[in-house]
């Protein structure tokens, strides 16, 4: 008999809510041991500003995720999840370490700040993440598309682009004679 | 000249309202503009050492003033085809006469959407897709693609696949650096290191060929270890390898760090400081050069790269030289590595015997149902992983190679995005060429060594 519960009738004096653990003012969560952020679009900025002064020197990478099919994923309790998700990772080279900040970005408008002020080397990223989920980033300097074409429709690693899309023609071979 | 002419030419006495915001000079009338009045584009492309300019911009020839001397700036492509961008990279430059002012590295050409690719094919068939990517190191993309699903799937591999794996890793980062010398010895001139880099590049494909059927994309790294164990006389293969190298590194040393020709052409050339290098994520031998001494190998350690000795290379200066110099002593670093892992090679599986990722032996199928059955699932249907989300990057020759990888609990993922070191690489182009000439843009797109496959993905 290990976790059956108390036995002598008498109702436990109920634990006190543990605060839930935070980081640079966001939420915090582990995924496979790695330690993921979620702050919200409102407290975004101020968590990087937060990390940056931690020593988080670099951001190694930006993209996002589009959540359209709804499959199960982690989040903190208070934390709403919207369709698009921006994915942040960050490093700081002494001591070695990485965080990881999601940021829920709602599809009515997806609209988020940009981190180009603090972090110049994300201009491509969030460029990318343009092109490819159109997140528009406010504040970046140069928000065009970087891998399509310019002219180009849509944003193909969204859920609801399908693949193949574009037909693509066939010409019949030109006769020999 | 008559004296009415000469009269027409003295400046008009300024009006007191003239002063209010114009001024008569001896070119003409200047005045400052409103700042909400200065055309958007303008102040764009006044920030720093990027052209930001829209891809598609084309001037009428017909609108260039050619005889008015202040526009003195063009703005040329360089590529996409052109023969020093290292595939189809467009590089969009401001000139001042031979004097570079702003670039744009201009990218997508060769973008094939491998990311969407990749959400379509199961991860036993992922290892086909992410190897094309970076197609210069084939193996560091397999091998960052399976350490993120067994991390997402939380098994660990065997210890002989684990030193298998970082075999093939450190030959293929010398494979990736005398394909560098090759190339950048092409673009400065020196073509016979060209020759030279290819022929030492030949003898480690070879090597691949025969330890995975493949010179290049081989899909030999998997989800829970490697496709097949080392092939007879590997051992011999590889002791070959790097007793011929260390003497053709000294060659090139002689050809090239002691040359004056070279290191006129490379020293000071196309400087990036060690803030700039940080700010723009820049990582790999174009950080190091700097003096970072950053290598995710020495300082987050995966598979066994903690278990060997070796040395981080770091440069002071940031410029051409520093980065060919980097790169060949890291080949030097990847030869001892490998002879501890010659001397340390265990023995054992190469892959996972959890039989969730791993199909049953070849002979087992011939003689049980269940062995065929099994198999024929693994390979239709695929293993399911875990739902959840995990980034794990390694340093590969061009630097940091993460992948984002979003499981939702089925046999495809989710999400899989790579971080390329070359796409953020890139960034530093503009930084690099402001200032320099024309000519030693061509040596920093080369010291660069950027893969476009890795760029656009």
């Amino acid at each position: 008999m290990t976790d059956a519960g108390p036995t002598d009738g008498e109702a436990p004096a109920p634990e006190p809510e543990p605060e839930p653990e935070r980081h640079a003012g966001a939420l915090v969560t582990r995924s496979r041991g790695q330690e993921v952020l979620h702050p919200t679009l409102d407290t975004y900025l101020d968590t990087i500003t937060a990390l940056w002064d931690e020593g988080f020197d670099m951001c190694v990478d930006v993209t996002a995720a589009d959540y359209l099919e709804r499959p199960p994923r982690d989040l903190p309790p208070d934390i709403a999840p919207e369709r698009f998700e921006l994915v942040a990772n960050l490093l700081a080279m002494d001591p070695p370490r990485r965080v990881r900040v999601r940021l829920q970005v709602p599809e009515a408008a997806p609209v988020v700040p940009s981190i180009w002020e603090r972090y110049p080397g994300v201009e491509a990223y969030e460029r990318e993440v343009y092109d490819m989920f159109g997140i528009r980033f406010e504040g970046h300097p140069d928000l065009t598309r970087i891998l399509m074409p310019e002219d180009w429709e849509g944003h193909p690693l969204r859920k609801d682009y399908p693949i193949g899309r574009v037909p693509v023609q066939f010409k019949a071979a030109p006769p020999t004679r | 000249m008559t004296p009415t002419e000469l009269s027409d030419q003295s400046p008009p006495q300024p009006s007191a309202a003239s002063w209010v915001g114009a001024a008569e000079t001896s070119e003409g009338r200047q005045e400052l503009v409103e700042r909400e009045e200065t055309d958007p584009l303008e102040l764009l492309r006044e920030r720093g050492a990027v052209l930001r300019l829209p891809e598609g911009f084309v001037v009428d020839p017909g609108d260039v003033d050619i005889e008015s001397p202040e526009d003195e700036t063009m703005i040329i492509n360089l590529g996409p085809q052109h023969p020093s961008t290292h595939g189809v990279l467009r590089v969009m430059v401001e000139l001042d006469g031979e004097t570079v002012l702003r670039t744009k590295p201009v990218i997508g050409y060769l973008h094939t959407g491998m990311e969407k690719t990749g959400e379509d094919l199961m991860y036993v068939q992922g290892g086909t897709n992410v190897t094309r990517m970076d197609y210069l190191s084939p193996f560091f993309n397999e091998c960052v693609f399976s350490m993120a699903v067994e991390q997402l799937l939380g098994i660990e591999i065997p210890e002989r696949a684990t030193w298998i794996r970082m075999l093939m890793l450190e030959l293929n980062r010398i494979s990736s650096h005398v394909l560098f010398l090759a190339t950048n010895g092409l673009d400065m001139g020196a073509t016979s290191m060209m020759i030279y880099g290819w022929r030492e590049r030949e003898l480690l494909l070879a090597f691949f060929e025969r330890v995975t059927g493949l010179r290049m994309n081989h899909n030999y790294v998997r989800p829970g270890g490697v496709a097949a164990d080392l092939p007879d006389g590997w051992r011999d293969d590889v002791a070959d390898i790097i007793e011929v190298l260390p003497g053709r590194l000294d060659e090139f040393d002689s050809l090239f760090t002691n040359q004056p020709i070279w290191r006129q052409r490379s020293e000071g050339i196309g400087v990036i400081t060690r803030e700039q290098a940080v700010a723009l994520a820049a990582t790999g031998p174009i950080l190091r050069s700097t003096g970072v001494p950053w290598d995710l190998r020495a300082d987050m350690p995966y598979l066994a790269y903690d278990q060997v000795e070796f040395d981080v290379i770091t440069g002071t200066v940031g410029d051409v030289f520093d980065r060919y110099a980097v790169r060949l002593n890291e080949i030097r670093e990847s030869i001892r590595i490998v002879h501890q892992i010659l001397e340390r090679m265990p023995n054992g599986d190469y892959r996972t015997q959890d039989s969730k990722v791993t199909p049953p032996p070849r002979g087992r199928i011939d003689e049980s149902m269940e062995a065929l059955i099994h198999h024929f699932k693994l390979f239709t249907e695929g293993f399911k992983v875990p739902a959840g989300e995990v980034y794990v990057a390694i340093e590969s020759p061009r630097g940091e190679l993460g992948c984002y990888l979003v499981s939702d609990g089925g046999a495809k993922p989710y999400r899989l995005h790579i971080r390329g070191p070359s796409f953020a690489n890139l960034q530093c182009l503009p930084v690099m060429m402001r200032g320099g000439l024309i000519a030693d843009g061509i040596a920093v797109i080369s010291s660069l060594d950027p893969v476009l496959g890795d760029v656009d993905r």
